[in-house]
């Protein structure tokens, strides 16, 4: 529209957003599906035979630009040994006042120890619960973080806790781009690398889930994917919606 | 017919039934000003709610089906709140400012008919609270008194953003006042009479009846904006721009006053829509089903109905359009609004006397605004000519003499 009859441009736009659904959620009840590659709280990832990954060399709390990680190393007891090789960290303790979740502890960990959640809810009312000890961030026997009382889950946010670390070609070299350069986590095996942008994505198996997907009703029309798009998009939207036996895909 | 219009049937026998009479009348009173406060109430919700839509959110869902009642919620949590009076703050006129928001809002309702007429216990009696001869002179009467509730709101508060808010607020309702006289004026020139009652029967039952066709359509768009600057609402909410002034003048407001505030604003959208109706859209006028029973209900539903598109215009002129700046707002009242009701007022008044009249009157008009037009051409010309450059902030005001004089005699 143009020329004078664009002043109720803003009418029209206002009344057809009545018919839309809104874009926020009921925060508390409901959430919105996060980024594969969020920030969020640590963990300590363990090896598939229950070894802890974590070598106490503290290289994190090295890379730490707030200085919120405090690692101290010990030998291994011979006879029953925390990590495999000779030491393990003996202390680990991340203070969620400093940190600002940048993930460059987990870009520094040479055995892929400390990587991080989606889990971002903190709430404290003390400064010394502020701290999160190895007693909090150690994965429990399943592989998965532990739950702690005041966190709040829903299924699937403990998954994919390193997300970030997975996205990261070694040396940031395109050619290692899908490579699986790390070790297998307690629970889950050696996880599937994200893939890059050079081949399909393949987002099932990363955990991928795009926004602009979700909530592809609110985009302008050619922001939105194509399989969503028009008739044929409310169609597969459907069908991603009914059961399997009913020619769904879920 | 009367020449102060109709009388009110309920003393039409004199004080016979004193009792009864009063009985009616207080009913009247109460049921009214009951209806006006819930429909308050459920104001704020709908505005919030429709705006939430409009913007995509969600808006007030915790409290009640929908958030029916979030307004309550904010009324309890407003009324328990520590009320605070600034040190320097004119006390009394402090508190006195709220309930002069509050009460014109209240008082306008009166004059509005709200539907037909009922036969109770042998007397007629209005749908409507009262009827006094001067009818829409109350409508200007009250909103020039609700301009003191906030320009002593905004005076009394003692600081700096209530006082501007205060000044823009005084002056931008005395500039809509006179486009919203003059359209009074029309309608009451078509009418016959100042009296509510007799502006609604005198339009008819349809669509073409109504004073919005009947008077050319121009004089309801006129007042339709002279009306939202008065309230002070979007797009016209200079006075509460929240960008500039904080919150205008309830800045230094809390607790129950501030409540009174917000609902003193509520009210007056209603109400003002519902004078809308009344002036202009035939009140309770439309069809009504052929039953023998409960054929007074069918105004009612009609006038609600009428009066919740309104209110619905008005959220949707928030959610739509961006704020005027203040200078827009006095040039739209001046130089566009005043002179255009003029004009129209003109028109219509001499087609009243004779079609000729009118056409004589239509091509004056049409002389007067092309020469209008060109005085504020050249107006605008001069402002933004090379005379409009004034040199850079030069010398003092006072020559140096005179104040090396006035310090002088400080000393002595």
């Amino acid at each position: 529209m143009a020329g004078p009859l664009n002043f109720f441009g803003g009418f029209k736009l206002t009344f057809q957003h009545l018919a839309r659904p809104p874009v926020t959620l009921s925060y508390p009840e409901e959430k919105r599906p996060k980024q594969p590659r969020q920030h969020g709280r640590h963990v300590l990832n363990r090896y598939e035979d229950g070894m802890e990954k974590c070598i106490g060399c503290e290289l994190c709390a090295g890379a730490c630009p707030v200085n919120c990680i405090y690692v101290r190393g010990l030998d291994n007891p011979p006879d029953h040994p925390v990590s495999p090789g000779e030491r393990y960290g003996y202390v680990y303790e991340i203070n969620y006042l400093r940190c600002i979740h940048c993930d460059l502890c987990v870009e520094a960990c040479p055995t892929q120890a400390i990587t991080e959640t989606k889990m971002f809810e903190f709430s404290f009312t003390n400064r010394a619960d502020a701290i999160y000890t190895k007693a909090e961030l150690v994965v429990d026997d399943e592989g998965f973080p532990k739950h702690l009382p005041w966190e709040d889950w829903r299924d699937g946010e403990a998954e994919m806790t390193g997300g970030w670390m997975r996205a990261t070609s070694p040396s940031g070299d395109a050619s290692y781009e899908g490579v699986v350069q790390w070790t297998g986590d307690l629970g889950n095996g050696v996880r599937a690398p994200e893939a890059g942008q050079s081949t399909n994505r393949d987002d099932d198996a990363t955990g991928s889930k795009q926004l602009r997907r979700a909530f592809f009703r609110h985009l302008q029309p050619i922001d939105v994917n194509e399989d969503q798009r028009g008739l044929q998009g409310m169609l597969s939207e459907a069908r991603k919606k009914m059961p399997k036996r009913f020619g769904g895909s879920r | 017919m009367n020449t102060l219009g109709t009388v009110d049937p309920l003393f039409a026998h004199g004080v016979d039934g004193w009792g009864v009479v009063l009985l009616i009348v207080a009913i009247k009173v109460l049921v009214g000003f009951g209806a006006l406060m819930g429909s308050v109430t459920l104001m704020i919700w709908f505005e919030r709610k429709a705006i939430s839509d409009m913007q995509s959110r969600i808006g007030p869902q915790r409290w009640g089906p929908f958030g029916i009642l979030q307004t309550l919620a904010d009324g309890i949590k407003l009324f328990f709140k520590e009320d605070l009076i600034p040190a320097e703050s004119d006390r009394f006129v402090f508190k006195l400012a709220p309930y002069l928001a509050l009460v014109p809002a209240v008082i306008t309702f009166a004059v509005v008919p709200v539907g037909g007429t009922l036969h109770i216990a042998g007397h007629v009696v209005m749908l409507q609270i009262a009827n006094p001869p001067m009818g829409i002179l109350l409508l200007l009467a009250m909103s020039g008194i609700s301009v003191y509730g906030v320009m002593l709101a905004g005076w009394a508060s003692g600081s700096k953003y209530p006082l501007i808010s205060s000044v823009r607020a005084s002056a931008q309702m005395i500039s809509y006042e006179a486009a919203l006289g003059i359209t009074i004026v029309t309608i009451v020139l078509v009418t016959g009479s100042l009296s509510t009652h007799d502006i609604v029967t005198s339009q008819g039952h349809w669509i073409w009846h109504w004073n919005v066709i009947r008077l050319g359509v121009v004089p309801f768009v006129i007042f339709w904006m002279a009306i939202t600057a008065e309230l002070g609402r979007p797009p016209f909410d200079v006075v509460e721009a929240d960008s500039e002034l904080v919150g205008g003048f309830n800045t230094e407001y809390s607790s129950i006053r501030f409540a009174l505030f917000y609902m003193a604003e509520f009210m007056n959208t209603i109400t003002m829509s519902a004078i809308i109706v009344t002036l202009f859209f035939g009140g309770p006028a439309g069809w009504v089903p052929p039953v023998s029973h409960l054929r007074w209900v069918f105004p009612i539903v009609w006038f609600v109905l009428k009066t919740t598109i309104f209110c619905f215009c008005y959220i949707w002129f928030r959610a739509a359009l961006p704020r005027f700046r203040y200078d827009q707002v006095m040039d739209l009242g001046w130089k566009r609004l005043i002179p255009l009701s003029l004009g129209w007022m003109l028109i219509v008044a001499g087609f009243l006397l004779r079609p000729a009249y009118g056409f004589i009157m239509a091509a004056v008009v049409m002389l007067a605004s092309v020469v209008l037009g060109r005085a504020f051409i050249l107006g605008q010309t001069r402002e933004t000519g090379a005379d409009s450059i004034l040199p850079p902030v030069g010398p003092r005001p006072l020559p140096p003499e005179v104040l090396r004089s006035w310090s002088d005699r400080e000393e002595e």
